[in-house]
């Protein structure tokens, strides 16, 4: 028998090229974004030039900070294969806080202040891991639930309260306002938390072990990887971002009240599905799923500006999530027939 | 503690191991001992307790009692990794590859080269996972994903794994269920040299000619218990049987003559291109008709498009001598035809339903009193069948999953058998079955075709299709090249026409 088949199959070669044909589609994935922002922020220049101009590129990058901070860390958790509905509540607990610190003390130094609304946000990051970890419940139902804790929590301490611009120390309002090199420093955080992320989950172990999990959990099990661990800390490391998103909201607008950043939490998981991070988990990247974030705030920028009706924003958001979907579906079955070649000619 | 090295080279000795899942014992003593430069074969009926032993070895279930020892020191694991830091490494049935990640990752993931600051070093991983291959003799891009992988080159990936952390033990489970000849004799190349340095190597299959010309040593598991452990030079193909079922089975191929009757499944002329093409034959009540050929011939492309589950670009299906419109599975189960697919995991059941609903899913319409399916008449049901096809099942309600892979594919079988077809077309039916199952699937097959079924049957298992067919239709790359009559059918005449190098005296 062994005779009879032995000159059969040669053994599985594939084209180098296919391989790397189907990785450029990857990278297309993100330039695709890219050249979609482009082409909006060209577009709406050309109907109005002033949409460039020092104050408005500054507003586009304030406009975009928040929500490219909170997708950042959306995308770690989904990458995992889990969401985190809790992040606008989040936020805004930590934005309250933050101010109510201001009022205590109005001596507090500005660091001292970040760390507290990050430390808030592990805090809240670490309840949704520990309930995920511990009663072995979708992140999805864990995140809904606390969604409504977080946000009740926020209500009753701020109790109908609002705090003030006028009650915030000058030191930290100015960091909402103030630039370096042209870039606001706000921006600056969101920059800087996308590079280490970026940087991250790249370079070290823990953060390919997070894509490892979200490709095939049950196979990730299986090689000895800290599944519920990495899982804890992805939605740690999400709510600590919520938490400096809370800080960075309190610095940008400086009145508070309790309803800050409610119903954000699916503007960030738009912003990561249209930044191609599969909701399904195991590809996709941070930088992708910032460039999400930031087309999603640029069109919400410049319709206004094309003079279109704002009411069309979310139609506009809706049909970009959707685009998103049809072109990865399209893209993950090109690149499987890429992968698997012409048809085994194993006969 | 009973530890008694029984031999001086013992690598790794399993003693006494106890596992339950509630109240299902999987294992009730697992003995196992695994020496140094051997492979070691491992065989039962499905069910007999072999995957619970694997997962023991492999640190993913902790055992009840006894313990596993390596080079005479017990060994307590908490997880898949600490099995993996001593040394043994498990190559699962299904690749646990991550399709999203590329190969390179795939083989180093959680061990990846380091340089400074703890960051990964890409280069040299993808340098290693290239000497890796090279000493595999296998050619893949390191960088390439996992996603599209032949499980052949699946394998491969996890043996390269294996070899990378230098595992000292390599367990593999069926590594050859879904793979051609030419693929198996490379994997047993790999696996003489993983022995020749001096690796143990346990080797589970239900192919005894694998087992008799790869391995040393041969240990027979029975429901959960050791029976014993031999060198395979000590026993016969028979005498291994015999101890795996406890009971001789009476005859390995019970084929009932039958007497061929109107033509029932009629094939013309099917053509999907670049798959399949002008594929023409016909299949009479109570007969068995095997589609033989190697992997890839298209076999399984054609019986799908047959069906109607797969498209196909030109060509007519008659069953009946009423034509069956393209692409209508539902046309064709109600003319009489059933499919018993060739991944019962992926296509025949719904893991996560029970194993009730899944034995009545095809006929949910025909069970249900005024639109609705009631769950006594569901239960009743399925029992009747499950108990004809001797399902060995905990509890009717548990989900399918929790099934062994014999009893998985009965319940496949019991699906479609009860919607009584007149077209019964199998798929791989005994794929990765033990041998008992295996005799009494084939028993059910004769006796289908004694009752006037028209059976088709696609099987890589020549034993199977010389015992079981009453001509042998041959494929070869697309074309259908040979029929062959059951007098004359035998493993020259259907290799030779497989690898279409046939005398070309198609009937």
């Amino acid at each position: 028998m062994s005779t009879a088949t032995r000159q059969a199959a040669p053994p599985p070669t594939r084209a180098r090229g296919d391989v790397r044909g189907a990785r450029r589609l990857f990278v297309v994935r993100e330039l695709g974004i890219g050249l979609a922002l482009v082409l909006l922020v060209a577009v709406t220049t050309i109907y109005n030039p002033r949409f460039l101009n020092a104050q408005s590129r500054k507003d586009l990058m304030l406009g975009a900070t928040i929500l490219v901070v909170l997708a950042v860390g959306q995308a770690i958790v989904v990458i995992t294969r889990n969401v985190d509905l809790s992040v606008g509540s989040v936020l805004g607990l930590s934005a309250f806080a933050t101010g109510k610190l201001f009022l205590a003390m109005s001596e507090t130094p500005i660091v001292l202040a970040v760390l507290a609304g990050v430390g808030l946000g592990l805090l809240c990051g670490i309840v949704n891991g520990a309930l995920i970890a511990v009663a072995r419940v979708p992140a999805l139902v864990v995140t809904l639930g606390t969604l409504y804790v977080f946000r009740g929590v926020d209500y009753s301490w701020a109790a109908g309260q609002q705090i003030n611009a006028a009650d915030m120390p000058s030191g930290f309002k100015r960091m909402g306002t103030a630039t370096l090199l042209g870039i606001p420093v706000l921006a600056l955080f969101a920059i800087a938390v996308l590079v280490f992320a970026g940087y991250y989950l790249r370079n070290y172990r823990s953060g390919r072990e997070m894509y490892a999990i979200g490709s095939d959990p049950e196979a990730a099990r299986l090689s000895g990887i800290p599944v519920g661990w990495r899982v804890f800390t992805a939605m740690a490391i999400s709510g600590a971002l919520a938490g400096l998103a809370g800080v960075l909201h309190a610095a940008r607008f400086g009145t508070l009240d309790a309803a800050a950043g409610n119903g954000i939490e699916l503007q960030v998981v738009a912003a990561v599905v249209v930044g191609g991070v599969a909701i399904f988990g195991g590809s996709g990247s941070v930088y992708g799923a910032a460039l999400g974030a930031l087309l999603l705030s640029t069109i919400g920028s410049a319709l206004p500006v094309l003079r279109i009706d704002p009411f069309w924003q979310q139609a506009v958001v809706g049909a970009l999530i959707l685009a998103a979907i049809g072109l990865d579906r399209a893209l993950t079955a090109r690149i499987a027939s890429r992968l698997r070649g012409r048809r085994a000619r194993g006969a | 503690m009973p530890e008694r090295p029984e031999h001086p080279a013992a690598l790794l000795t399993l003693s006494g191991v106890r596992k339950s899942f509630g109240a299902v014992q999987a294992l009730v003593d697992g003995r196992l001992e695994l020496r140094a430069g051997e492979v070691h074969a491992l065989v039962g009926e499905n069910g007999a307790g072999k995957s619970t032993l694997v997962k023991v070895l492999a640190g993913v279930h902790a055992p009840d009692e006894g313990f596993v020892a390596l080079d005479g020191e017990p060994l307590h694991f908490a997880g898949p990794a600490d099995a993996r830091a001593a040394g043994i490494a498990v190559i699962y049935q299904e690749p646990t590859l991550f399709p999203d990640l590329s190969v390179a990752e795939n083989i180093f993931m959680g061990r990846q080269p380091l340089r400074g600051l703890r960051r990964i070093d890409a280069a040299a991983m993808r340098r290693r996972t290239s000497e890796l291959f090279a000493r595999l003799g296998v050619r893949m891009d390191p960088d390439r994903p996992a996603r599209g992988l032949s499980i052949a080159d699946q394998q491969l990936v996890e043996i390269a794994k294996a070899l990378s952390f230098d595992a000292r033990v390599l367990v593999m489970d069926e590594p050859t269920a879904a793979l051609s000849g030419v693929e198996v004799e490379r994997l047993f190349a790999v696996v003489r040299s993983l022995r020749e340095a001096g690796a143990a190597v346990l080797f589970i299959s239900h192919r005894f000619d694998e087992v008799f010309a790869l391995c040393q040593r041969v240990t027979v598991m029975r429901d959960g218990r050791w029976v014993s452990t031999d060198p395979t030079g000590d026993l016969t193909v028979g005498q291994v049987v015999r101890r795996m079922v406890g009971r001789e089975v009476s005859q390995l191929y019970p084929k009932q003559e039958t007497e061929a009757g109107d033509v029932v499944l009629e094939v013309r002329d099917l053509t999907r291109l670049g798959v399949f093409d002008a594929v023409s034959f016909d299949v009479r009540a109570g007969e068995i008709v095997a589609l033989a050929g190697l992997v890839g011939a298209g076999r399984s492309e054609v019986v799908r498009a047959v069906f109607g589950v797969d498209r196909y670009d030109s060509g007519e299906v008659f069953v009946g001598r009423k034509r069956l419109p393209r692409g209508r599975p539902a046309v064709a189960m109600a003319a009489g035809v059933a499919l018993v697919p060739e991944d019962r995991r992926q296509q025949g059941l719904v893991m996560e339903l029970s194993i009730e609903r899944n034995a009545t899913l095809t006929r949910r319409w025909s069970l249900s009193r005024l639109g609705l399916l009631g769950p006594r008449v569901e239960r009743l049901d399925a029992g009747r069948w499950l108990q004809r096809l001797r399902v060995k099942a905990g509890h009717l309600a548990d989900p399918v999953s929790t099934l062994s892979g014999g009893n998985q594919q009965k319940v496949v079988l019991a699906k479609w058998l009860s919607t009584s077809p007149k077209v019964l077309i199998v798929d791989e039916p005994t794929r990765g079955i033990d041998v008992g199952t295996k005799a009494e699937v084939h028993r059910l097959m004769s006796q289908l075709a004694a009752e006037g079924v028209a059976v088709l049957m696609v099987s890589s298992e020549l034993p199977e299709v010389l015992g079981m067919a009453d001509r042998v239709l041959v494929m070869h790359e697309g074309r259908l090249v040979e029929e062959i009559a059951r007098e004359r059918a035998d493993e020259e005449s259907v290799m030779l026409a497989a690898t279409g190098q046939g005398a070309g005296d198609a009937g």
